[in-house]
């Protein structure tokens, strides 16, 4: 009897095991399967590196390089403003402050992490889009700096706790022994404490990016959605992800605009495999 | 804004709830933004004396409602433009005759903010700003700033009518396209915010979304017609050139609920609303 109820629960557990990955599979076919039917129109290169998104128009044209590189540049502009002071204040969290307003931070930043983005988008457009373009002299505020600044928001919070992980797993010893060998503070940190978690601290930074990559409804509401190819970090653009959300309601199922979404669908998955397989590799690296 | 995301969410939560006790008096209506306040003021006044039928209603864009249609989540789509032939041929795949209901008028407003000092345009003038070719107010007569150009997203009616009608002037083989880098708003009201506060915008949508923050342009046929103002006695008079038709589409021709409503909003009652809305009734 008890080997019964054993043997039930072990098989439960390896089939919801399993299904994930199941289910990830069937996610990935079904997008191939509908994507890829865009190639009978367009070819890669051109879809890839064609300069004009007019879905709807006939003949469609559907070119996605403009919306790769608002999503790139939005993405980098996020990375550049995030990970400094992400990075700072995982150090600051875990080497420098008294343990009570460590506390107080840790939970802040848990915090910060469940706004939803839909929220942070609102807070962006009535404050921070007027705010860009007055001290910019922009014609408009909607621009990819105000996506960058709103979705550094969204990352942080994950750079800060996975990096402030990282930093505490170092071996206490480390710190110690550097401390013991007359350094300062600040150079135990700077060059015993973060090059010892450097690994795990890419990995935080990696994760930050793919989270900002993928992040939708805050890019809609404040880059702009215009398709072109940016010259600058103040100009509007449009993302791969605002793309398809904003487009798959029109998209009538089975056009070739249908499979165009789901083929920049293929596109966004590639990108953030790749984002998480490297953030995979230096979390492995550390662990050896 | 808020005000309407607030009806979008109770919109969406009666609409659950309507979902799950699925019962035969209640009426899905879904589809164009321009038409959501419209068919909102629509069902509100019809659960006042019907209370027994439930009417939702949600946006999203006209052809998102066509496509709810299709396949079959609402039974009233709201349309801002004509339903186009691929999704008739895809409607009869599914087993759906759309029926086509011209309900009321619009006037499509093209406006700018009250500090501009540009008033007035012609067709040609509106269709050269919008395709890049016009780039800065000045060359319109106004102060010397580049002229930011917002458009709604490609799934609105407003934007399709836009295009064929102003950009490609009724020529069904033109080629011409909004410039690339015109911001596309998600909603009418959305377009409204950016007018608002920035002085060298230029947006268009509904006329009912015009309010004393924004200030609607004056527009010609071509520079031998007089200016008109998007009035809803210009465009009843069809003196006002940038108006259209709305509509509703139903699978086959109306029966039960869903062509009481529809009566509902044929009476005079009905068309009173379209009038206190800001749209231009069509027996008058």
């Amino acid at each position: 009897m008890r080997k019964t109820k054993e043997f039930i629960i072990e098989k439960l557990i390896f089939i919801c095991g399993f299904a994930l990955i199941l289910f990830v599979a069937l996610i990935f076919i079904f997008l191939l399967k509908e994507g890829l039917a865009v190639f009978k129109t367009v070819t890669p290169f051109k879809f890839l590196f064609g300069r004009n998104w007019y879905p709807i128009s006939e003949p469609a044209k559907l070119g996605i390089l403009p919306l790769i590189v608002g999503s790139l540049l939005v993405t980098l502009g996020a990375a550049l403003i995030s990970i400094p002071i992400g990075v700072a204040c995982a150090v600051y969290i875990s080497e420098v402050a008294h343990p009570k307003i460590k506390e107080i931070l840790k939970s802040g930043i848990e915090l910060l992490a469940a706004i939803p983005s839909v929220v942070l988008g609102f807070i962006g457009m009535v404050t921070l889009v007027p705010w860009v373009k007055s001290v910019f002299h922009l014609p408009t505020g909607l621009t990819a700096l105000s996506g960058s600044i709103m979705l550094a928001f969204m990352a942080m919070p994950t750079i800060v706790s996975i990096a402030e992980d990282a930093l505490y797993s170092v071996p206490r010893h480390y710190k110690e022994g550097a401390l013991a060998l007359g350094a300062t503070h600040w150079q135990a940190i700077w060059r015993v404490m973060l090059p010892a978690a450097s690994s795990g601290i890419l990995a935080a930074v990696m994760l930050g990016i793919g989270r900002v990559i993928g992040e939708t409804m805050a890019v809609m509401m404040i880059t702009g959605n215009a398709a072109v190819i940016p010259q600058s970090i103040l100009v509007p653009v449009r993302t791969l992800t605002a793309t398809i959300a904003a487009e798959m309601g029109e998209a009538v199922v089975g056009s070739e605009h249908y499979f165009a979404l789901f083929a920049i669908g293929i596109v966004l998955f590639v990108i953030s495999f790749a984002i998480n397989v490297t953030a995979d590799l230096f979390l492995h690296k550390r662990q050896q | 804004m808020f005000r309407k995301w607030l009806l979008v969410l109770i919109a969406v939560m009666f609409a659950t709830s309507a979902f799950a006790a699925k019962d035969k008096n209640s009426i899905q209506v879904k589809g164009s933004d321009t038409m959501v306040n419209l068919g909102q003021a629509w069902a509100e006044k019809y659960m006042e004396k019907n209370p027994a039928n439930f009417v939702a209603v949600t946006g999203g864009g006209s052809g998102t409602g066509i496509s709810s249609l299709i396949s079959g989540t609402c039974d009233i789509a709201m349309s801002s433009r004509n339903i186009k032939d691929k999704e008739v041929s895809l409607a009869e795949q599914k087993g759906i005759n759309p029926y086509e209901i011209k309900i009321a008028l619009d006037g499509l407003a093209v406006v700018v903010n009250p500090n501009n000092p540009v008033s007035k345009l012609t067709i040609e003038q509106l269709a050269q700003v919008f395709t890049g070719k016009v780039k800065n107010w000045k060359e319109l007569g106004g102060m010397d700033s580049r002229i930011v150009l917002l458009s709604r997203e490609v799934n609105s009616g407003t934007h399709v009518y836009f295009k064929e009608h102003i950009l490609r002037k009724n020529n069904p083989d033109s080629q011409e396209e909004f410039v690339a880098n015109a911001l596309m708003l998600s909603s009418s009201q959305a377009i409204a915010d950016e007018v608002a506060q920035n002085a060298s915008a230029i947006g268009y949508y509904g006329m009912g979304y015009i309010s004393s923050r924004q200030k609607a342009i004056m527009v010609a046929r071509d520079d031998k017609s007089e200016y008109e103002a998007p009035t809803i006695e210009n465009v009843i008079n069809g003196k006002y050139p940038i108006s259209r038709p709305l509509f509703l589409y139903t699978n086959g021709q109306p029966q039960g609920p869903v062509k009481k409503f529809i009566d509902f909003c044929f009476s005079k009652e009905g068309q009173d609303i379209v009038l206190k809305t800001d749209f231009v009734p069509l027996n008058k």
